[in-house]
């Protein structure tokens, strides 16, 4: 991908408006920290932006329009890491992550890439769980499970790369890798990432840009400085947000 | 290696069910030699038909039933498989669900009525049958997904459960009214393999054949629906056609058998659950898996409801139902402990 435009973007769920007339534009190279008090419309936006959930108004990927394309196509473009269950059987971690590579399987008999074993490996490599690759998901922890969910993404090798608070229940260890490795992926030409942060010095430390939304609607959007002031922090979530953050550092110093 | 295993898995399965196919062919009323049946067997192939009683007996009586047990053991427990990756939810099954009670009732309803619905080659009553079993799969679904968006197994099981007890009740005020012209309310509940003939074979492989390959051709993307139709959806896949067309071919499966062998309970929740534990979750070998172990789960339950009380013969849902209600229990409770850690 070179260029995302959103313009005019609307979400009605069941006669409420959930997002109103956002616009914004992600061009490769960028990461994107969608951030926001709860119930502001992040992961409306991530499905929105995903395809799964209708959407009022255009997304456009490099001047193509994210509605015309075939779901298939669409999942080789966009992925997304979100907070949802494994079901209810016993899958292993690696198979769980395979299944990432769906998008690239062919024929009747969806014949895996060249390239899966590949990709399937190094996405357990990135995040830590080729030792358990053998377990049944369903008895992996909080965090192993966000990052069997995280490596599945991987697999699919979007070119824009969506997470949905991603850090959630990972510790401090697997927050600094999974920042480091959007980092990285993002500096890959023709690659981006949009991240749902809650964490507001993270967004600082590693978005390049940054969308602050507040009840459906954007306050702010631009450079990660310039978007997230003080004072719009403070619109959004109605206390002063930056001067609990530099109260919370400040006991390290 | 992988491709060893797999391969030594698809062998044994294979022994497993001719051996058991050849155990049910000698087994019976008339015990028959495997040297006999093997004889009997070979001089049917080269077309040197024997015409003594022992090749009576097992060309015309025994091999049609052992093999439209086969049959049948292997589209319900394919269509079980199939159900429970679609709704992500290991009790779903032809008999959890009223399939196969909305299936019995339809092909009573045009025996009764003796409507005229010929569709090809196929009977009326297993055209109803198949009419039946959709609309029963849609309105439970329908309804349970209007009380409650998740498909709980709660749900599911109390409507499933409920829809069974209209369709006896139904079916009982139909027989009571109908005089001879339906079989017995046993047949159409707990079923049975007495009457089947060379037609009901040909009848049951014309639907696996097509159906069952089309379903295998679904193996991958089951998966992903195991994990979640959403994730599914933004991994590229159609949830809605998908859905229509599994959901679909499985009414029609489930018709077809029903209206051979009536309504044959918990083939499609025992088998999918035991080879579950032997090959794993992953539905490229949980399918074919899941046909063969149907195949074979299915012809020991009816050598056992012919020979158990020999002459007399049991109902073999009464068999395959006693082993479904003893694993019901079994997952159900399993499902309890897992939401009590989680």
């Amino acid at each position: 991908m070179k260029t995302l435009e959103v313009t005019g973007l609307s979400v009605f769920r069941s006669g409420k408006a959930l997002l109103m007339d956002l616009s914004f534009t992600l061009n490769e190279g960028d990461w994107l920290a969608i951030v926001g008090p709860n119930g502001a419309g992040k992961s409306t936006l991530m499905k929105a932006l995903c395809g799964e959930w209708q959407a009022e108004g255009s997304i456009r990927l490099d001047g193509r329009s994210l509605a015309s394309m075939s779901p298939r196509e669409r999942s080789r473009e966009i992925g997304l890491m979100d907070q949802t269950a494994f079901g209810q059987f016993a899958f292993t971690v690696e198979e769980v992550v395979r299944m990432g590579r769906y998008p690239y399987r062919r024929g009747l008999l969806h014949v895996g890439d060249p390239g899966e074993d590949e990709a399937v490996a190094r996405a357990l490599t990135q995040t830590g769980l080729t030792a358990l690759k053998d377990r049944s998901v369903l008895t992996l922890s909080g965090g192993e499970r966000q990052r069997v969910a995280l490596a599945q993404t991987l697999c699919q090798h979007p070119p824009l790369l969506l997470l949905d608070e991603p850090v959630n229940h990972l510790d401090l260890s697997y927050q600094q890798s999974l920042y480091r490795l959007a980092d990285e992926w993002r500096r890959v030409p023709g690659q981006a990432v949009v991240t749902v942060l809650h964490d507001l010095s993270a967004a600082r430390r590693f978005a390049t840009h940054a969308l602050l939304l507040c009840g459906g609607r954007a306050l702010a959007f631009g450079p990660a400085a310039d978007a997230l002031t003080d004072s719009a922090l403070q619109a959004a979530w109605g206390v002063d947000v930056a001067g609990w953050i530099r109260e919370m550092c400040g006991v390290w110093k | 290696m992988k491709h060893a295993r797999t391969f030594g898995f698809v062998l044994a399965a294979l022994c497993l069910t001719s051996l058991t196919v050849m155990l049910c062919l000698c087994v019976g009323s008339v015990p028959i030699a495997f040297q006999d049946t093997v004889d009997v067997l070979r001089s049917a192939l080269t077309g040197a038909a024997r015409d003594d009683t022992l090749a009576m007996i097992l060309l015309r009586r025994r091999l049609p039933r052992v093999l439209c047990a086969a049959l049948i053991g292997a589209s319900l427990s394919l269509s079980g498989a199939v159900m429970q990756g679609l709704l992500r939810n290991a009790l779903a099954d032809g008999s959890t669900l009223g399939v196969s009670s909305g299936a019995s009732l339809g092909a009573a309803v045009a025996i009764v009525t003796g409507v005229s619905f010929r569709l090809g080659g196929l009977a009326d009553t297993t055209v109803v049958a198949i009419l039946f079993a959709g609309l029963s799969l849609a309105g439970v679904l329908g309804i349970a997904y209007a009380l409650d968006h998740s498909l709980s197994t709660q749900t599911i099981i109390l409507l499933g459960v409920v829809f069974g007890m209209l369709v006896s009740a139904l079916l009982t005020l139909l027989i009571t009214f109908s005089g001879e012209k339906l079989r017995s309310i046993t047949f159409w509940t707990l079923g049975s393999l007495a009457s089947v003939n060379d037609a009901s074979v040909r009848l049951l492989l014309g639907a696996l054949v097509p159906l069952g390959g089309l379903l295998l051709a679904h193996a991958d993307i089951l998966d992903l629906f195991a994990l979640g139709e959403s994730r599914a959806a933004r991994l590229g896949v159609r949830v809605r056609r998908v859905k229509a067309v599994c959901m679909a071919s499985v009414c029609a499966l489930c018709g077809v058998c029903v209206s051979v062998g009536g309504g044959i309970g918990f083939v499609g929740l025992v088998t999918p659950h035991m080879v579950r534990l032997v090959v794993g979750p992953s539905h490229r070998r949980l399918l074919p898996a899941c046909a063969l172990g149907g195949a074979i789960f299915l012809m020991l339950c009816d050598l056992a409801a012919r020979t158990l009380f020999s002459p007399r013969e049991l109902p073999i849902g009464v068999i395959t139902s006693i082993i479904g209600a003893v694993v019901f229990v079994a997952l159900y409770a399993r499902r309890g402990r897992q939401h009590e850690d989680a």
